[in-house]
């Protein structure tokens, strides 16, 4: 301390310097106040400061007034507040904008973009809302470590442990406390309070019951039922083989009458795919000894899976026509749409249901059954 | 404090009204003259709360207009592409607050930039303290504190993220309550109650709503108030400089000085996020259009926060546990409840492990340099990287579209590093920290190099070492080092092992406290207290050999610095210190 400058900052120091100030230090040059005899004397600080501990009396150096230079002190106070005037304007200039630029369809002519509209007053806003905060954070930054005397204040710490005294003091009266109040003595007092309390303890957790219906069977169905015409979901028309004869190619179908139900199309998505003829594997896939994913589920190389994905739920919703892969673009599980879309990559542990497919009299591609297993993530109770 | 000028009438006037009443006076001067310690790493936690304070503002402005309700109605407002949509009151006021209200869309802009910004200060802030050492006694409660606004944090965002009802967030929503449904047991109940039956029901964003803008900002505000107070009344820590003990806190007080700059760092902070929000357009959910469960976008990503779950999912392989007959879903069970509890669980019982290890009880007010400190920086590390790797897979498909690498490639490489990864990492930041330490000890004893050389009489030439002055010296001379314990099969002259090593947990302990405890000991002999001058040949110890110093390979090179290095090398020469050479 004894050979540093006061008042300029770390360089200009005679005698030994470090090779540079080490990150975790102080930059070295405030002064230091604690002691009250001027810089350099921290050490010393400690006897007075203890008495700051104990007496409760608070620490006596006074921070400093003086100023060094008058005439730097000036320019730097013409500096703070240019950059208050500056954030005067900016703030006046938001108001201007948030009076003078108008958005949305009702205010604004016929021929006005709506888009550009809250563009164009999102950054006249924002623009003079950033340089009246800039501005003020400058001024005020400037003034602090400018303007203000830079100092350095030691304070003792409290010790946080109370005196042995206190603690003392402390387990004795709770003692007498706890005697007095016989909760010790007389137990049947104790434990039908104890009792008496459980059930309203247990009452929030009741009341929280009827934020929903239970789970039964729900999420074992979905609304496909056997005749159900599948709907191409964004026309809501329903299709027949001939008209999706693109082999290699994939459409999501929701089903006819709850083609705008979000509650039934989060399990009763599907995906149609087209394959060439011999390229969908004849079922390979047993569950238990019951055959699942059959051909007859399928007409003309049609096939329906769920769009759900096995995993957390998300739509299945890219499909590479080259390798035949569904996958979901939320994790990446990724399945295979010729082999009864098994997985091949990815968090899913189970492929995707396949809705059993037919035709309807007209001709349209409908539903022969509800999906054979439960649609979407996997529940504890599923089994 | 009174030099030349009078405080006005009505301050002092309704100071001594307040006075009368409250008695403020005595804990107001204290108040004032409260001392905080100066660096730049404790200005991280300031901008988590400035951010928090931003949240608090532009959330409010955001309630007035916005409609948390899932009621569909069919859209006619001024955004033109999503005229005739069916879409919730939710998406629909959202719409209405980015295009027909005046600073609508800055403030959602600002409130969004302002949560990411939250979060990404939290993390940093934690890390500092960690790094740091400044969760130890006696501020383990605030260091829990703190775990505890980083976890409510990310369901805040979470839920704050998904109120819009825009298609994003609506997949967001789903991958949430696919998540629940995974929970053994209860998972289908918590499932249906939350969203009042089936996904996604006509309840979730009302639901959402009022835990995002009362319950889960009060605990905030309740923790955060408890974290300041703590944090008051225990006083600041401060890294390690001349003149800072345990003792004492030294820095500048609350008022002037804090208060001017912190006042600053909050109108800096705001201005930040503004310029973001203006030229940094996020969640621009009229893009996304309303949620439908049948359509998603691919690259689909969450704010980055929820990156580390995110990724995590992605990273599991394909697995599920069929359990006397009832669905174990490990794929989602795992990735959902695994890396948390690791990192966050990790993070809490950090501190009492490390008591335990080291023996430690003693409180610390002045900081660690990380590198004094190698296992915990180690262990910082790893975590980090093993975060970060999960981190990073939750952007894999943006990653494999930007860089050209398949997917799957991608995942495989972070399947082996999320393992690998930190296992190098530890090892590597250890020999840093050990490394770093043996350069602080070369500087102590040789000063550091003057760039003047010199040449002796025989001809040779040598580089002049400086001493260090004060300030750099007290840096470098604050470290504290674990006490060491008896050895894993250590055995006193009876060849009884002694007490607290015995059993399994004794050994773990003593092996612990070993790596703990290792250190590259620098004792300074003849060296008088604060005087740095004239050290440049002082008298060099290592410990041990010279070489690399490490635990477990004898007992003569780990040591407790200050106290009484364990065995003496005499004085050493310059060449005998460089350990690689």
């Amino acid at each position: 301390m004894s050979d540093m400058d006061e008042t300029e900052g770390a360089e200009g120091a005679e005698g030994p310097v470090a090779p540079r100030r080490v990150i975790g230090t102080p930059p070295p040059a405030p002064r230091l106040l604690g002691s009250g005899d001027g810089p350099g004397a921290m050490a010393g600080s400690a006897g007075e400061a203890s008495d700051v501990a104990h007496s409760g009396e608070h620490f006596k150096g006074k921070l400093p007034t003086e100023d060094p230079d008058p005439a730097r002190s000036k320019r730097i106070e013409k500096m703070v507040a240019a950059c208050f005037i500056l954030a005067f304007i900016a703030g006046c200039g938001f108001i201007a904008a948030y009076v003078g630029l108008q958005v949305g369809s009702d205010r604004l002519g016929p021929g006005d973009n709506v888009v550009d509209a809250a563009l164009r007053s999102n950054l006249a806003l924002g623009t003079s809302l950033s340089v009246a905060l800039l501005a003020l954070g400058a001024g005020a930054t400037l003034w602090v470590r400018q303007l203000m005397p830079n100092v350095e204040v030691v304070e003792e710490r409290h010790e946080l442990r109370s005196e042995a005294v206190d603690r003392q003091a402390f387990q004795e009266y709770f003692k007498e406390g706890a005697a007095n109040s016989q909760f010790v003595k007389r137990p049947l007092v104790r434990r039908t309070l104890m009792l008496g309390t459980l059930p309203l303890l247990a009452a929030p957790l009741v009341l929280l019951r009827d934020m929903g219906p239970l789970p039964g069977t729900s999420l074992r169905h979905t609304v496909w039922s056997p005749g159900r015409r599948l709907l191409v979901y964004g026309t809501n028309t329903p299709i027949t083989p001939a008209e999706f004869n693109e082999p290699g190619s994939m459409i999501t179908i929701v089903p006819d009458g709850y083609q705008d139900d979000a509650d039934a199309l989060t399990k009763a998505a599907v995906i149609l795919i087209r394959f060439e003829p011999g390229q969908l594997q004849i079922p390979t896939r047993y569950q238990g000894s019951t055959l699942v994913g059959t051909m007859n589920w399928t007409v003309d190389n049609i096939v329906a899976y769920s769009k759900i994905c096995t995993h957390l739920g998300c739509p299945v919703a890219l499909y590479e026509q080259t390798t035949h892969h569904i996958l979901c673009p939320c994790h990446q599980s990724t399945f295979d749409a010729p082999d009864g879309a098994n997985v091949i990559f990815g968090p899913a542990a189970r492929p995707l249901p396949q809705l059993p497919i037919t035709t309807d009299a007209q001709g349209y591609l409908v539903a022969k059954s509800d999906f054979t297993q439960p649609v979407g993530p996997s529940f504890w109770e599923r089994g | 404090m009174s030099e030349n000028f009078e405080v006005p009438k009505p301050l002092s006037g309704t100071g001594g009204w307040l006075d009368d009443r409250f008695h403020g006076a005595r804990g107001g001067r204290v108040l004032m003259r409260k001392v905080f310690p100066d660096h730049w790493s404790f200005m991280l936690g300031e901008i988590a709360l400035w951010s928090f304070v931003i949240l608090l503002l532009t959330g409010t402005f955001l309630s007035l207009f916005f409609v948390p309700s899932m009621n569909d109605v069919v859209y006619h407002g001024s955004y033109i592409k999503l005229d005739g949509v069916k879409m919730s009151e939710a998406y629909q006021s959202t719409l209405n607050i980015s295009f027909d209200v005046r600073g609508g869309l800055l403030m959602r802009q600002i409130h969004h930039w302002a949560a990411d910004l939250f979060m990404a200060a939290l993390i940093a802030h934690m890390l500092r303290v960690f790094f740091t050492g400044a969760y130890r006694k006696p501020r383990e409660i605030n260091w829990l504190i703190g775990i505890g606004l980083f976890t409510l944090g990310l369901l805040e965002g979470l839920f704050g993220y998904s109120l819009p009802d825009d298609q994003l967030s609506g997949a967001g929503l789903r991958i949430f309550e696919g998540v629940l449904q995974g929970i053994p047991i209860v998972g289908t109940y918590l499932g249906f109650f939350l969203f009042g039956g089936p996904f996604p029901g006509s309840i979730i964003i009302p639901r959402l709503y009022i835990l995002h803008v009362l319950l889960i900002p009060g605990l905030l505000l309740g923790l955060i108030t408890a974290h300041l107070f703590i944090m008051f009344h225990q006083k600041h820590t401060q890294m390690p400089a001349k003149g800072n003990t345990e003792k004492n806190v030294v820095g500048q007080p609350f008022f002037p000085y804090f208060l001017a700059k912190g006042g600053a760092w909050f109108f800096f902070i705001f201005a930040g996020l503004v310029l973001l929000a203006t030229f940094a357009e996020i969640n621009p959910i009229w893009l996304y259009g309303s949620y439908t469960p049948v359509a998603i976008s691919s690259a689909s990503q969450p704010d980055f926060y929820m990156g580390l779950l995110e990724g995590s999912l992605r990273i599991m392989p394909s697995w599920e546990i069929n359990f006397l007959g009832h669905t174990l879903t490990m794929s989602v069970l795992i990735p959902f409840a695994l890396p948390l509890t690791i990192v966050l669980g990790g993070a809490a019982l950090w501190p009492f492990f490390e008591q335990w290890a080291t023996g430690d009880k003693s409180f610390h007010n002045v900081n660690d340099r990380p590198r004094n400190a190698p296992i915990r920086t180690a262990t910082g590390l790893a975590a980090i990287t093993f975060y970060g790797v999960m981190w990073a897979e939750g952007a894999n498909d943006v990653i494999a579209d930007k860089l050209s690498i398949p997917l799957y490639t991608i995942t495989w490489i972070a399947r082996v590093l999320v393992f690998v990864g930190p296992a190098i990492a530890f090892v590597v930041t250890r020999r840093i920290c050990i490394g770093l330490q043996r350069k602080d000890r070369q500087m102590l004893l040789h000063g550091y190099e003057s760039g003047i050389i010199r040449q002796l009489p025989n001809g040779e030439f040598v580089e002049v070492h400086k001493p260090l002055n004060e300030e750099a010296r007290a840096v470098l001379e604050a470290k504290t080092v674990p006490a060491l314990m008896p050895g894993p099969d250590s055995e006193d002259d009876n060849g009884v092992p002694p007490p607290q090593s015995h059993g399994v947990l004794g050994r773990a302990k003593a092996i612990a406290n070993r790596a703990f405890a290792e250190t590259v000991v620098t004792e300074t002999n003849g060296h008088g207290n604060g005087h740095g001058n004239g050290h440049g040949n002082g008298h060099a110890v290592e410990a041990g050999n010279g070489h690399a110093v490490e635990a477990g390979q004898e007992e003569a090179a780990v040591g407790s610095a200050p106290s009484a290095p364990v065995g003496e090398l005499p004085a050493a020469d310059g060449s005998e210190d460089s350990p690689g050479s």
